[in-house]
């Protein structure tokens, strides 16, 4: 794996992975968003054959990511699940036992509507709403919190960011990004199964673009 | 039936005789006849006398005879004055037989009743019989019938729609000969005969094989020998501009219209797009505030009342003009009109043929055309179709092959109704002309990804959309099927929302990509007003009239069509003879324009190749004219692309129009007379195509109705999105996941078949390759744009883009420019 790059806020130290998560130093702990584990499953129960090679491929990514940086906990700024329970879930089930020893956090987002029991027997943990963590906050769509001018930093998903560079000759290229704003930073889909939506940013805006496995700050 | 005949002092045509003596005789075949010379009469008359001979003594008394007749049409809008014409023929024979009409209008309870009792005659779209094969018992309905008839059958080949159809043939064919089979009762009386209808083409022989190929017959053409004179008149601009600019100068001569709408009886305006045919109606009222309410606007996004008003109006001469796109190029002839205006180019000699053919109905009347360009080049065009009519050089339809996407669906909606048999089904598609090389292995590799889902290995799955109970297949899964049902047909078009006023009241429809760039206050144009937009809310776009000057005209996509190879074809050579004693009245008023691009670099002739190269703040042009219509350009200038790239490492962004495409740069582009001729060469084509076809988004954009046609999209109605919200996704995500992670899924390979046959044309491709290799390539550097170059620079198509570079090195490259701004 391609090396994570630095970012700081405050005096924190998050390290971004090209495989579209973050780990938070200070706190040992995994951000990442918009799994939306099982789609594959809801589409193909529908009878709309989508390959399922990409869930997999998504959990033994992850299950990489939670080898190489080893965090006490992961936290799932929302869309853990893509919609109801589909037999793709069990082999979530079977993923999360290999990983018994980390805790794991989900700030629900608007496709997360499994049963609670389901969550509990999983052992995942869920909030509702906005999850607070030290300095930080934690919320699936950015727009619940967005301008509340509480003065504190928050990670959030929901969007899929993406970013098109544009150069000479009419030329662009679109990648998903992390996406950190003055107040907020939106992170990339996790789920390769997922679009992406062109961000506009700022000149106060830090845009990280993930292009062929690398990070590249734009 | 012949004093019936007298009695209306009808006359028949001897093309309506022919046909009915092959209807009597048991034949099937394809009649040949342009609109408005009774085509409809050759084959219904047909029907009806076989009933009356084979009830010489009763057929006045026979009811409830099942169905007879399966009138296939392509346009709803036709079939309700068809059907009325059916039933006053019916009428005064004194005859019991009953139409109806099925389609996607047709209420519940309609249906309900013909499923009861069936009409004799049944006027249907392709979808709508296709809905018809998911009934149970649906074998049933078939039992009786004897003719079954396409109109249109020229607008429905070459379409996913004409695989429909065939499709729906082979299986309707199939039962009955099953069914003559077990009664033993097999004379020639108890088979379906096919009848196609179809305006002039250049292929009528293989549309008529086409259309009967699951019959087996070779079928006869009844060709109807009527030439009506048609008037074609070039609008000359008085000032023609030297830097052709689409769309500026068409508005300019708007005035010049005026006088030929007051001197009409009625006309019609043919616009290419809908967008356009929104400006139009506004300026034509500006500059003509009298012609205000005996000027209307018809076009598929407006409401369909309003649509039926317009063409009730046209029926009673209450309009002087209707501004239509081809929304109006089909359907029942509009008596009243005299004059039809063509504004831009048509992009084929018989879309222009057709649309011509819509004034001047009565016999002995002449059809007369004025064509209006919107910009200068355009007049070129004018003159090249002028010399395409005089030689009666009409293009053909090719009929499409092995569309999986069509098959998987119809699949489909065998396994909903009945379920299937699959070595029945089989031996049925394989006597279709689509699917008639159709593989055992694909066909299993089908069956496979209706049962199973694709091929790759999964585990904890739960696909079963179709499942095999005792050699039949079946979709059991109530829900899946009623999504089914409601996505049958192949006509893909973009996500449209409904817009509505505040205050309630239908306009019509939009766009949903349109409307997501709007913010709320404003204001567009639909339907010829200007509105404002309020808010989109449950799928509906509200708004209210706005007074404001300024609007945004929507642009509808699709709206661009390619210059067929035969225009193209003709267009070179009228080319020619610019600044030639030969030049017509066209040519003449362009000097200005062929002086200056003389000037600044060269006007091509017929057998050369002009190259332009031309340096600015863009980056590197590199202009090619081949003139062989956008749909070859395409194709050639991602080959010429692939083979730049394989030089040096190098990206492209690729415009094109009609004349000729452009290769952007950011660096030199390596072209000279050492490398032209062979960049250009036909030699290993085959794998250059490929390789091209993987570096370009044109396979992505075959994807997308695939996907739809397919099943692997759900688009959903109006108002209808919420309940599949979770299984949305963008054909886009679709193709790069497949590609990723599926790259031999059929559908995926559907779009590449789709690429290299139809927009690849090898053979097309290789003939243009070889012309050029015996033509003289013309290398020029002008020092700005020219004349030619202008129009694909500025508002040419951008379609691909291809690179050879490597990824990195190109961002690297992309913030390097953004540092130094």
């Amino acid at each position: 794996m391609l090396a994570p790059l630095l970012h700081r806020i405050h005096q924190d130290h998050f390290w971004l992975s090209p495989e579209r998560c973050i780990f938070w130093e200070e706190a040992q702990t995994l951000i990442l968003s918009d799994t939306h584990f099982g789609k594959t499953g809801h589409f193909r129960k529908n009878g709309i054959a989508v390959p399922q090679q990409v869930f997999k491929e998504d959990l033994q990514r992850l299950l990489h990511q939670v080898m190489h940086f080893k965090p006490e906990q992961l936290i799932v700024v929302g869309d853990l699940f893509h919609s109801t329970e589909n037999k793709e879930l069990e082999l979530f089930l079977k993923w999360r036992k290999d990983v018994g020893q980390t805790r794991m956090i989900l700030v629900k987002g608007n496709h997360d509507i499994l049963h609670e029991n389901w969550y509990a027997n999983a052992d995942i943990e869920v909030r509702e709403g906005i999850y607070t963590l030290g300095a930080f906050d934690f919320v699936h769509d950015p727009a619940a919190y967005e301008g509340s001018g509480t003065g504190r930093y928050f990670f959030s998903g929901h969007i899929h960011p993406g970013v098109s560079l544009k150069g000479t000759a009419k030329q662009s290229l679109q990648f998903p990004c992390f996406f950190f704003g003055k107040e907020a930073c939106i992170l990339p889909a996790f789920s390769r199964f997922s679009g992406l939506k062109m961000m506009r940013s700022k000149k106060t805006d830090s845009v990280y673009a993930i292009a062929e496995g690398r990070l590249l700050k734009l | 039936m012949e004093a019936w005949l007298k009695a209306q002092s009808f006359s028949p045509f001897p093309f309506q005789e022919a046909t009915w003596q092959h209807i009597l005789n048991g034949e099937s075949g394809l009649v040949n006849a342009p609109t408005g010379c009774g085509k409809t009469y050759s084959v219904f008359l047909g029907a009806l006398m076989q009933f009356i001979n084979n009830h010489p003594n009763n057929y006045q008394q026979q009811k409830n005879n099942g169905l007879q007749l399966l009138w296939i049409t392509p346009l709803r809008a036709l079939a309700k004055d068809i059907g009325r014409a059916m039933e006053e023929v019916i009428e005064s024979l004194g005859m019991q037989w009953k139409v109806a009409i099925r389609n996607g209008d047709t209420p519940t309870a309609e249906r309900a009743k013909q499923k009861k009792n069936m009409p004799e005659v049944l006027i249907i779209t392709p979808e709508s019989l296709h809905l018809i094969l998911t009934q149970k018992n649906y074998p049933e309905l078939f039992k009786t019938l004897r003719i079954i008839a396409v109109d249109e059958w020229h607008e429905l080949m070459g379409s996913k729609r004409g695989v429909q159809t065939e499709l729906a043939i082979s299986r309707i064919v199939a039962l009955r000969s099953a069914a003559a089979n077990e009664t033993g009762t097999i004379k020639p009386s108890g088979k379906v005969q096919v009848w196609g209808i179809s305006a002039t083409i250049g292929n009528l022989t293989e549309a008529k094989d086409v259309l009967l190929s699951s019959l087996n017959q070779s079928g006869a053409i009844v060709r109807a020998e009527i030439h009506k004179p048609i008037e074609v008149h070039t609008i000359i601009p008085d000032e023609t501009e030297r830097y052709p600019w689409a769309g500026h100068l068409g508005i300019k001569l708007a005035a010049k219209l005026i006088p030929i709408i007051e001197q009409s009886k009625t006309c019609l305006i043919f616009i290419n797009t809908r967008g356009m045919s929104e400006t139009w109606y506004q300026t034509l009222l500006q500059i003509a505030p009298q012609l205000a309410g005996a000027i209307a606007l018809h076009h598929g996004s407006i409401e369909q009342e309003l649509r039926l008003w317009v063409e009730e109006a046209l029926h009673t001469e209450k309009l002087k003009a209707v501004v239509c796109t081809a929304s109006l190029d089909l359907g029942v002839d509009f008596r009243p009109v005299d004059t039809v205006i063509q504004v831009g180019s048509p992009k084929g000699v018989a879309r222009f043929l057709q649309r011509a053919g819509r004034s001047g109905h009565r016999p002995g009347e002449v059809s007369k055309i004025y064509f209006l360009p919107t910009h200068s080049l355009e007049l070129v065009e004018a003159a090249a179709l002028k010399t395409a009519i005089a030689a009666e050089a009409i293009e053909s339809k090719e009929p499409m092959l092995l569309c999986y996407d069509v098959l998987l669906q119809y699949l489909c909606t065998l396994a909903i109704g009945e379920g299937f048999r699959a070595e029945e089904i089989y031996a049925e598609i394989k006597s279709t002309w689509c699917y008639a090389d159709l593989q055992e292995n694909e066909w299993q590799e089908l069956l496979h990804h209706l049962t199973h889902g694709g091929n790759a290995l999964q585990q904890y799955d739960e696909y079963h959309k179709v499942i095999q109970e005792d050699g039949v297949y079946h979709m059991r899964h109530k829900g899946m099927a009623m999504r089914h049902r409601m996505h049958i047909g192949t006509i893909v078009s973009d996500a449209m929302l409904k817009v509505k006023f505040m205050s309630g009241g239908y306009v019509g429809v939009i766009e949903e990509w349109f409307i997501s760039r709007l913010e709320p206050g404003e204001v567009f144009t639909l339907a010829g007003r200007n509105l404002e937009l309020v808010m989109i809310k449950d799928m509906t776009v509200l708004v209210r009239k706005s007074a404001a000057k300024k609007s945004i005209v929507p642009s509808w996509m699709g709206g661009r069509m390619s210059l067929t190879a035969n225009l193209g074809h003709i267009l070179r050579q009228t080319f020619s003879q610019a600044l030639t004693p030969d030049a017509g009245i066209e040519l003449q008023s362009l000097e200005g324009l062929f002086e200056l691009q003389r000037e600044l670099s060269h006007i091509p002739r017929e057998n050369e190749l002009l190259i332009e190269q031309i340096e600015d703040k863009d980056g590197f042009h590199l202009l090619v004219y081949p003139f062989e219509g956008r749909q070859v350009h395409e194709a050639m200038s991602a080959i010429l692309a692939y083979r730049i790239g394989q030089i040096m490492p190098i990206s492209f962004s690729i415009s094109m129009n009609d004349y000729g495409f452009e290769l952007l740069s950011d660096q030199p582009i390596p072209v000279d007379d050492s490398n032209a001729a062979a960049l250009f060469s036909s030699e290993n084509l085959l794998a250059d195509i490929q390789k091209s076809i993987n570096s370009t988004e044109m396979a992505k954009r075959k994807f997308r109705d695939i996907a739809v046609i397919g099943g692997l999209i759900f688009q959903g109605f109006p108002g209808q999105h919420q309940k599949a919200r979770h299984l949305q996704s963008s054909a886009s995500l679709l193709f790069k996941v497949f590609e990723e992670y599926d790259p031999g899924n059929i559908l995926l390979r559907q779009a590449y078949n789709e690429v290299l046959v139809q927009q690849m044309d090898e053979v097309r491709l290789r003939q243009a390759l070889q012309r050029i290799s015996h033509s003289r390539i013309l290398l020029s550097f002008p020092s700005k744009l020219t004349p030619l170059s202008f129009p694909i620079i500025v508002d040419g198509l951008n379609r691909n883009n291809l690179s050879t570079e490597r990824l990195e090195d190109r961002i690297k490259k992309m913030q390097e420019q953004l540092n130094a701004q």
